[in-house]
């Protein structure tokens, strides 16, 4: 099924791939021993060979080789037990080599797919043509001098590893939901941050639009869009502009566009014409990667569980929801929360806590879940008093507040605001039977049959308690006062 | 003093260690004669303060009983290798004044062996030529003379290696052959040359000219010289993703092995139409040497030798457009300042590139190029694996190859620099063993009717470097080649 979008001459398919770029994490370069972490002052994590001087050779880290490999595995890829690094040759000033290594014929990573879900329940699966390693390039500034540009070379490289979908995808939001999951993936994995802010996951997207069963059409490539928003309003505006370019008799041009995050537009940046001719060949400074079954079965023994294995086991398991279930795997650090909290008590509580009042309080004061003042063993802590009846739900959105506020255990709260449900039967009794006496006429309304006044009798009593009353006992008991 | 000049690395060892000489003293009559024989131009940047210095700590460890195998011998070093804070040039005009911060792996282990650097030797520019005439410092030249006394070509790439060699301005030298670079220089000035299998010796920090072919070695006055530093240059290097993880032993001990039994292979495609008769000779003279050494002679077929040159100059061509992209005005170097990033980097490699670095470029980017890619470098690639496939096939059969080094003696500067095509030509019997990755070694074999020295080469397995230094030495020994080139350091002639 794919979204179609309407012109003025009919309905238009879009059709969208995207290649992109995931820094490995790893301690060290690609090919040399520098420091690969990000945020040193300009040009401080460079070596001799990051530098490209005369002489200097590459040597692989073995270490971006595993997290390829890991990743292809996440991916449900093939791996390619060989595999060949090619220069790809081209000169800019932050390329220090005049070429950069990277994998063009025989990649490391074969095909695998990627598992989607979209708002409307849907799954989609949008496979992985390939997975390679390559070299990052180093960073050019042109804000520091009015004629000169600067050069910073801690990132020249950095591995890299580019990974390319089929173009399986059929909407903005599809494409989005691919980049998240991506992004989801590399996270659980370890093989990269995904943080698209630093530069660490960007994507190169690109888009082309035909009419239903007709061949693909020309596409344009819009380069290293840095977050889910640019990447939707990237494929929103090409494929407006395509349509209406073709719509009016012409044709789109295969290009390479820029993205203006000012005006949501993207423009030209080079036509197929200045296209580079890359020459690429393989590296003879490098041989051909080669590992054998055993490295790869090493590499699968320690992968960690995955977001879809995750979500299926809380869905079978746990009882959740799918959609809860979603919310709570998107990102590996709120699962591993979410499981600490839910450990051992109310599964499907403990996700409503954290996915309604957590995350809605975390959102208002604008801080992430690492920074989030009430830990895993805090939030179970208030599930058990929901639980065993200590307290009713309305009472713990109190006292959840006052956790959040000041960090406290939510016993400590209930005690010190002596907030504990009040679930002595006496009591109770007692409420109820003064609601009862100064609400008569309301008593003999509801049993002359107008049954929906009971909801109003239980709200009086739970005033009365000022909402301490066990809401459980005082159903049940003002069910047997009024029908007696 | 004046035997200083004449003794071998092997004799100067021993009398070193015997203490009838100090490295100071040996040393000093090098720096001499580099001074006397300053018109060859062998050297481009010498580095006396530092050769001093070295032979003083030499001194000291014989004295401490603690000399490395070359303690107090003077080297030189082809200025492709990179020295720490001593200018290296590749012998461009892009490089010129550039000064490394770092030392390439095979000269430290030199330097660790006790050797004594002499200084930066000349070369064709990024080693690309034949006759030594594209350096930027002009032409190092052959301390032999033709009898009508026309100046001749040091050969090259590594011709001032060569000529510093046999002029007796170096005891030793080392340089790099990428396709014969090493082996047609040492032909030509009546010396010895080796080049190892690839990947025996790193090629970190050495300016890479075609990676896959690029190998360092030594040249030499003797065959036992040649192994004693070979052991020094070799080796395991975790820098060089190339450099094989092999064990190297000590070649010296096997040098004068006998050859009794050996099988010596004759490739037919070497001869070529229109050789000169001498070459023809020599080689012919070659081969009963061997056989009166007790060597049995075998006629093989290397039927791809043919295609070997053409392929060479694709390849290597195809690597070299690749490795000197580096040199771009933008880190180091030459630059020569424009407006737009894409003026400077025309005028800075327009103007820092000689003519022969520029064609080559020229012909790897053309050969690389989208549209020709399968045409050339892929189909080279593929005529490249049956060269190997030759030779593997030739080893199952002997034990070593014989051909000559080169085509001609060596020839009067400015002759070929004209006609590159002639110019290649000079490499067509030392190309294959850089395709195949095979060591090869030149040793000088007689005289040619001019005066001019002559030089057979030798092939073997990969690894089996042992195999040519026997069999060079049973050749040394028959050929009783004296050095005695007429414009070398006063006591060598």
């Amino acid at each position: 099924m794919s979204a179609l979008v309407s012109g003025r001459t009919g309905d238009w398919e879009i059709v969208i791939g995207m290649e992109v770029h995931a820094q490995v994490v790893s301690n060290a370069k690609l090919f040399s021993g520098s420091s690969a972490v990000f945020g040193a002052s300009p040009n401080h994590h460079v070596s001799l060979v990051d530098a490209a001087m005369p002489g200097m050779l590459p040597v692989i880290n073995a270490e971006c080789v595993k997290q390829a490999v890991i990743t292809g595995l996440g991916l449900n890829a093939k791996i390619n037990k060989f595999s060949v690094f090619d220069r790809k040759n081209y000169f800019y000033a932050d390329l220090p080599q005049g070429y950069q290594i990277s994998q063009f014929k025989h990649p490391i990573v074969g095909e695998g797919e990627v598992q989607i879900e979209l708002a409307d329940g849907s799954s989609h699966i949008i496979g992985v043509e390939r997975l390679h390693l390559e070299q990052d390039a180093g960073k050019s500034l042109h804000d520091q001098h009015p004629s000169k540009s600067y050069i910073d070379l801690n990132r020249s490289g950095v591995a890299l590893m580019e990974i390319v979908s089929k173009p399986e995808m059929h909407s903005a939001e599809q494409a989005a939901a691919y980049i998240k999951k991506l992004r989801s993936i590399l996270r659980y994995l370890g093989t990269c941050d995904g943080n698209m802010e630093e530069g660490s996951l960007r994507a190169d997207v690109n888009v082309s639009v035909r009419k239903p069963g007709e061949p693909l059409g020309t596409r344009t490539e819009t380069k290293n869009l840095n977050s889910v928003r640019f990447i939707m309003q990237t494929i929103e505006y090409e494929v407006q502009r395509q349509i209406e370019l073709i719509e009016d008799g012409g044709a789109v041009t295969q290009e390479t566009r820029l993205f203006d995050t000012t005006t949501g537009m993207t423009r030209t940046m080079r036509g197929k014409e200045d296209a580079h001719d890359y020459r690429y060949f393989p590296d003879p400074d490098l041989l051909p990667l080669n590992f054998d079954d055993a490295f790869i079965a090493d590499l699968k023994k320690d992968m960690p569980e995955l977001p879809d294995e995750i979500k299926s086991r809380m869905v079978t398991e746990y009882g959740l929801s799918s959609y809860d279930a979603n919310v709570l795997t998107e990102e590996k650090e709120v699962a591993a929360f979410y499981e600490l909290a839910s450990a051992g008590r109310d599964r499907k509580i403990t996700a409503n806590w954290m996915s309604v009042e957590l995350f809605g309080a975390l959102n208002k004061a604008g801080i992430d879940l690492a920074q989030s003042p009430v830990s895993p063993e805090q939030l179970g802590g208030l599930v058990d008093l929901i639980s065993d009846g200590s307290i009713s739900g309305k009472i713990a959105k109190e006292v959840f507040a006052e956790m959040f506020e000041t960090g406290k255990d939510a016993k400590q709260v209930v005690d010190e605001k002596g907030l504990k449900q009040v679930s002595d039967e006496g009591a109770i009794i007692s409420m109820i039977d003064k609601v009862l006496a100064s609400n008569q006429d309301k008593v003999d309304e509801y049993r002359s049959g107008k049954d929906k006044l009971f909801g109003f009798f239980v709200g009086q009593v739970m005033k009365a308690s000022k909402g301490q009353a066990n809401p459980g006992m005082v159903n049940q008991i003002l069910k047997q006062k009024l029908d007696t | 003093m004046s035997d200083l000049l004449k003794m071998t690395a092997t004799q100067a060892v021993f009398s070193l260690s015997q203490k009838e000489i100090s490295s100071i003293e040996l040393t000093n009559a090098y720096i001499d004669a580099m001074e006397t024989t300053s018109a060859l131009n062998n050297y481009v940047t010498p580095t006396i303060e530092i050769a001093k210095q070295m032979a003083e700590n030499a001194d000291k460890a014989y004295a401490a009983g603690s000399a490395g195998p070359l303690a107090g011998l003077p080297i030189g070093v082809k200025d492709l290798f990179c020295t720490k804070d001593t200018q290296t040039t590749a012998c461009s005009g892009i490089l010129k004044g550039f000064t490394p911060t770092y030392e390439s792996t095979v000269t430290s282990q030199i330097w660790q062996s006790g050797g004594v650097m002499l200084g930066k030797l000349n070369c064709d520019e990024f080693a690309m030529g034949s006759s030594n005439e594209t350096s930027i410092f002009g032409p190092a030249v052959n301390p032999w003379s033709a009898k009508d006394g026309a100046a001749l070509s040091a050969g090259g790439s590594s011709g001032g290696s060569a000529s510093s060699v046999a002029a007796g301005s170096a005891l030793m030298s080392v340089g790099t052959d990428t396709g014969g670079s090493i082996r047609q220089p040492a032909a030509f000035c009546g010396v010895v040359g080796l080049k190892p299998t690839y990947g025996r010796c790193s090629r970190w920090g050495i300016v890479a000219f075609a990676s896959s072919l690029d190998q360092a070695g030594p040249f030499t006055r003797t065959v036992g010289d040649s192994a004693l530093i070979f052991s020094a240059m070799a080796g395991h290097d975790s820098k060089d993703s190339t450099s094989a993880s092999v064990s190297v032993p000590n070649f010296s001990d096997v040098v004068n092995s006998s050859v009794e039994g050996m099988r010596i292979g004759i490739p037919g495609e070497y001869h070529m139409d229109g050789m000169d008769d001498e070459i023809t000779r020599i080689w012919k003279q070659g081969r009963s040497w061997l056989e009166q050494a007790g060597a049995t002679i075998v006629d093989i077929s290397l039927p791809h030798t043919k295609y070997a040159l053409p392929c060479y100059y694709i390849i290597a061509p195809a690597e070299a457009s690749s490795n000197l992209a580096r040199y771009d005005g933008v880190r180091y170097g030459n630059r020569v300042d424009a407006e737009t990033l894409d003026e400077m980097y025309e005028a800075t490699r327009a103007a820092g590139f000689g003519e022969e670095v520029q064609r080559r470029i020229l012909i790897g980017t053309y050969a690389l190029s989208a549209g020709y890619y399968d045409a050339y470098y892929l189909k080279a690639q593929q005529v490249r694996r049956l060269i190997k496939q030759d030779f593997d096939s030739a080893f199952n059969n002997v034990d070593a190859i014989l051909t000559p080094t080169t085509p001609t003696a060596a020839f009067e500067l400015g002759a070929k620099i004209s006609d590159p095509i002639t110019m290649y030509l000079n490499d067509i019997f030392t190309v294959p063993a850089n395709l195949a990755g095979i060591p090869g070694i030149s040793v000088p074999a007689g005289l040619s009717k001019q005066g001019l020295p002559l030089g057979l080469q030798l092939l073997a397995a990969p690894f089996r470097e042992d195999r040519l230094f026997s069999v060079a030495s049973a050749i040394e020994t028959q050929a009783q080649f004296s050095l005695a080139p007429a414009r070398a350091a006063g006591e060598l002639s």
